[in-house]
Order: C-alpha cells, then structure tokens, then sequence
C-alpha cells in the first residue's frame, strides 16, 4: 500500500509527519519512505541510517550529429517546446526545454538526432532501523522534476511488494510535479495548517485529489494556532480529518535540530495513532 | 525599474507574509507580483478587485476522434509518458499524463488525433485595498506549465510598472528549486531570501542559493524564527558571510505571523512593535541595496 503525504502550502509538516510516522511504523514492521521532493528534499536530515546504494538519474536528449544531417528542418517543425532550431546549417538543441518526447530523433529521416544520456539527479537508498529510505535529488539548474519523481517510483516498484506499506514526501503545490508524486497512491493525507494560508491551499489540493480520484483524508499541524475555519471547511465537504497535531514551540525547535518529535510529545504519539487506525482501516478493507 | 524577488528554497518560512508586509510599505510606489501561482496566497492579504482576468494558455493536449481510430497502438507505442490507454477497447489520452508534445498526433496514419490548446490557468491584473497594482494568477489542477504562466505574471508587471512609472516591482516566489523558481528569477535585481534556523531550512538555503549564483543575482537574507534555534541561526549567518549575502534582520517566532493573516492583515498593519519596526527597517535597507 502506497500512502502520499501532500499539501498546497508549503512548510505545512509534511516532512515532519512523513519522518515521524515511518519511523513510528517501523518500530513494528518494515517500512519504506521515499522524498519525492526532488528539489528540495529534506527527510534525510531526520532519517538516521546507513546507505546501501546509489545511482545517478538521467533523461535523454537529443544530440545532434552534423555529418549524417541533411538540415531538412524536420526536428524543428516536430519539436512542440521549441527545443530545437535552425540557424542556418547549425542544429541547435536546448535540452533545457526538452521534454525527450522522442519525436525529433525517431522522427528524423536520417537518424542524425540520437538521445543520449542527460544528468539529471541522484536516487540513494539508505536501510538502518527496519526502514528503508529513498531519497532522489533534482541538479541544481534542473527544471523539470516530474521524470525524477517517475523513476524514482520505477524503482520502488521494482524493489518492493505491492504490499509493502511505503509512505511519499510529496512535494508542495498542486501542478505537475504533486500529481506525479501521488498519482499511484492509494491513500493520500493531505497536511495543513489552520490559517488562511493553510485552508486557501488546502482547497486546492482538495480539489487535485478529487480530480485525481483519489482516497484522502486531512492532517492538521499547528492545531490550535490561527482560526476554525479548516475544521469547518473539513466538517462541510464530509472530508475526514485524522489527526490533530498540537501548536507547540517546542516541537518547532526540536524540528529544527532534525529529531523525530513524537518520542518526546505523548500527544504527536496519539496523534500518529490516529492516523496509524486511518492507514489500517484502508488496508485491510482494501483501497479504493 | 527595479525587481526584487522574494524566495526560500523549503516553504512555510514566512515568505508570502513578509513579502505581503514590503508590498504594503511600497504602497503606491510598487507592483506587486504573486509568482506562487501553484498556491497563490498574496491576495488573502491584499484583497485584490480581480477585475482584469485574462485565459491563459500554453502547451496542448491530444485528443483521439474514436470514429476515425482504427485501434492500431501506434501512438500509444510511441509515447513517452504512458498517457495513452485502452479503455473499453478504445484509446483514450490521459489530459494530467500528456505532456502535448504532439508526437502521436504526427505518426497517427489515420489523422485520429488532433492537439488542443490547453487552458493552464487565468491571470488577473488587481487593483489592491492598499493602493498599488496586484499581478496574480491562478493555475489548473494539475497543470503543466506553470514556469510559463510566472513568466506571465511578471512580463505583465513589469508592463504596468514602465506604463505606470513605478520604480519597484516586488516578486513573491515560489518554493523549490525547479521551473517556476527559474521562470521567476529571470530578469530580477535582487532576490530577498526568507529562511528559518532549521536543518531543512539552511539546506534548502543553500541549494536555493546555488541556483541564484547561476543567474549572478545580488542576494539578501531574512532570518525568520531566529530564536528556535541561535546555534543554527549563527551557522547560517556564517553561510551569508561565506558567500557575501546581505544579512537584513533577524525575526523572532511570533504568533502575531498568523493573527495578523486570520484577520487579513500585514504584520505591519496589525503588530505595533518590534517586529513592525524591524520590517520597516528592512525594507528601507533592501531598497538601498
């Protein structure tokens, strides 16, 4: 089973609740986390534990090979994201607006458009503490983070049983790069905070899931800071919320410090109960 | 003209309340420009008319005429991003999938498939109760694209700024690292980064400032929640010496961060003390940067 922790909000706790629940789960069964938030990924600094594999991440380009073109201009015409140009007998390629749809090279009459091999990332898998940790990390100056969060789901795929409980750091937002992130979860929890910041994003990524059919269910951090007004939102739109974690500056200072919380907040411990009961119910019931 | 963007690499760290705040000291003198677009919350504050909105469109999706599609998986074959499946025997693209690089479009034999323009969002050019000119935007679900739609944003602020005659264009960003980030520090002056003394906050610093190195943009520094953790605070005041970012202030944790949001106000309408005074003074300081 495959859970998604999201937000529109940025800085709302996902990563926070992400680290905690895992390593809360796995003090009782092998858990996987995996940070999808390739441009910023940050549960690392909370997982303690050894790494056992690495392997850069790449995305195919064209490259243009000037003795077999015959500067038919085909590239140019097919290429939708104007990655390519002509300038008089030069090919110009501009990998950084490519989306390797494949169609200049696949569509060039004389092969003189090969995709090679384009860094774009690293995925390191880390194991300690019965959890595995996956974390991919987007190249400073790499736009796109969309094709590292797909093959960093390729890999868990093939690593790990369908039935492996794995919990995703989603990014923060609702365009492309969430949608990938939480587009194979059967279980999202969506992380907010009780202002209006917070109910104006979660709207938002209310509505994403919708669109993207998805079972959810809310997460509020911060409780008891800012108004009601999410509760409410929560209360109308029969959306379940599964937990309420206390506004506490201690918690934000531990945070800080990159230690886990609930060991030292009996109440964030209920809380991640709470939330544990959500994940069972879902589990043995079978998702939707 | 001068552009300032405002960004802090990890999200929650202040950003659009202290941008909100500057925004309402330049008052008239400034264009205000919401380059969050995937979670705009500039206009919770600001409380714009919305009154000039405009469909914004960029890239295309494909779509597949089943009484023309002869069933031959050509074209799910060819695409890259597993946007095209059988269902019920006929192929149909998935719109969150297609990425509308048009190559199926190209190959199909039977000319099933066209490409349609694809409606990302809608952006709006505000009046503010404050006085001054709001550029924001509201993106799809799920849409692709949103680096286009900043850049949007902010050629449209930068329009009413050299029509209007204003001298300061105030950019909130977005979180992260990826397009809309790139989208949004592309022509800047100065980028005002909002960070917090925390583990996750210095590392996105850093690789956030990474980024800005590239585009050899002059930086600033806000330290948000300084006292949750000093020892923290002085490794990334260190960070700011190393790389000669401006250090501006220093902010406290304060709750009045979130009262003066619940009620729809900038801190510096609601807080009358220090951290009112301290914003001021930042914002007389980034000015002369």
């Amino acid at each position: 089973m495959k859970i998604a922790i999201a937000s529109g909000k940025g800085g709302t706790g996902k990563t926070t609740l992400s680290v905690n629940l895992a390593s809360y789960l796995a003090e009782k069964e092998e858990m996987v986390l995996v940070d999808l938030d390739v441009e910023e990924p940050n549960s690392g600094l909370f997982v303690k534990s050894r790494l056992i594999y690495e392997e850069d991440k790449f995305t195919m380009k064209p490259e243009w090979v000037e003795n077999d073109c015959t500067l038919c201009g085909n590239c140019q015409k097919v290429c939708n994201f104007h990655a390519i140009i002509q300038l008089g007998t030069q090919i110009m390629v501009f990998p950084e607006l490519c989306h390797s749809c494949y169609a200049c090279s696949e569509l060039c009459p004389t092969s003189a458009l090969p995709m090679k091999k384009n860094k774009m990332g690293k995925l390191r898998h880390y194991h300690g503490n019965n959890l595995s940790f996956i974390e991919s990390r987007l190249g400073i100056g790499q736009e796109q983070a969309v094709p590292l969060i797909a093959q960093t789901q390729e890999y868990i795929n093939h690593h790990f049983d369908s039935d492996q409980l794995v919990i995703f750091d989603a990014p923060p937002g609702t365009s492309c790069p969430v949608i990938e992130a939480t587009k194979d979860a059967d279980f999202v929890i969506l992380v907010t905070e009780p202002t209006p910041f917070g109910l104006h994003d979660l709207k938002l990524a209310v509505e994403t899931m919708k669109a993207l059919k998805k079972d959810f269910g809310v997460v509020v951090n911060r409780f008891g800071i800012g108004n009601e007004e999410v509760l409410e939102y929560c209360a109308q739109n029969d959306i379940a919320v599964l937990a309420k974690i206390p506004n506490d500056k201690r918690i934000a200072e531990r945070y800080s410090r990159g230690e886990l919380i609930y060991k030292h907040h009996p109440e964030v411990e209920k809380q991640l109960g709470y939330i544990v009961q959500a994940i069972s119910l879902r589990r043995n019931g079978g998702s939707k | 003209m001068k552009e300032i963007v405002v960004i802090s690499g990890k999200g929650g760290t202040g950003k659009t309340s202290i941008t909100a705040s500057f925004a309402h000291l330049g008052g008239k003198e400034v264009v205000v420009a919401d380059c969050d677009v995937d979670a705009a919350d500039m206009h919770l504050l600001m409380q714009p008319d919305f009154k000039n909105a405009e469909d914004f469109y960029s890239g295309e999706v494909a779509n597949i005429n089943p009484d023309e599609c002869i069933s031959c998986g050509l074209c799910r074959e060819i695409c890259r991003f597993n946007a095209i499946s059988v269902i019920k025997d006929q192929y149909v693209v998935n719109n969150l999938s297609c990425e509308g690089c048009g190559y199926c479009a190209r190959v199909c034999p039977t000319k099933a498939i066209t490409n349609e323009s694809l409606n990302v969002g809608q952006r709006f050019v505000s009046a503010t109760r404050i006085g001054n000119t709001l550029v924001h935007a509201k993106l799809g679900i799920g849409a692709d694209n949103s680096g286009k739609l900043v850049a949007k944003v902010k050629s449209d602020a930068k329009k009413i700024a050299l029509e209007s005659g204003k001298k300061i264009i105030i950019v909130d960003g977005s979180p992260g690292i990826g397009c809309p980030v790139v989208s949004s520090l592309s022509g800047a002056h100065l980028v005002v980064l909002v960070t917090e003394p925390s583990v996750s906050g210095l590392h996105d610093l850093k690789r956030v400032y990474e980024l800005v190195k590239k585009f050899k943009i002059k930086a600033a520094c806000i330290i948000n929640k300084h006292d949750i953790n000093p020892e923290m605070t002085q490794s990334i005041k260190e960070f700011l010496m190393e790389e000669n970012i401006t250090h501006i202030a220093d902010l406290p944790y304060e709750e009045n961060f979130t009262k003066a949001m619940t009620v729809g106000q900038t801190i510096v309408e609601y807080d009358q003390d220090s951290l009112r005074t301290t914003l001021i003074e930042s914002w007389e300081a980034i000015k002369k940067i």
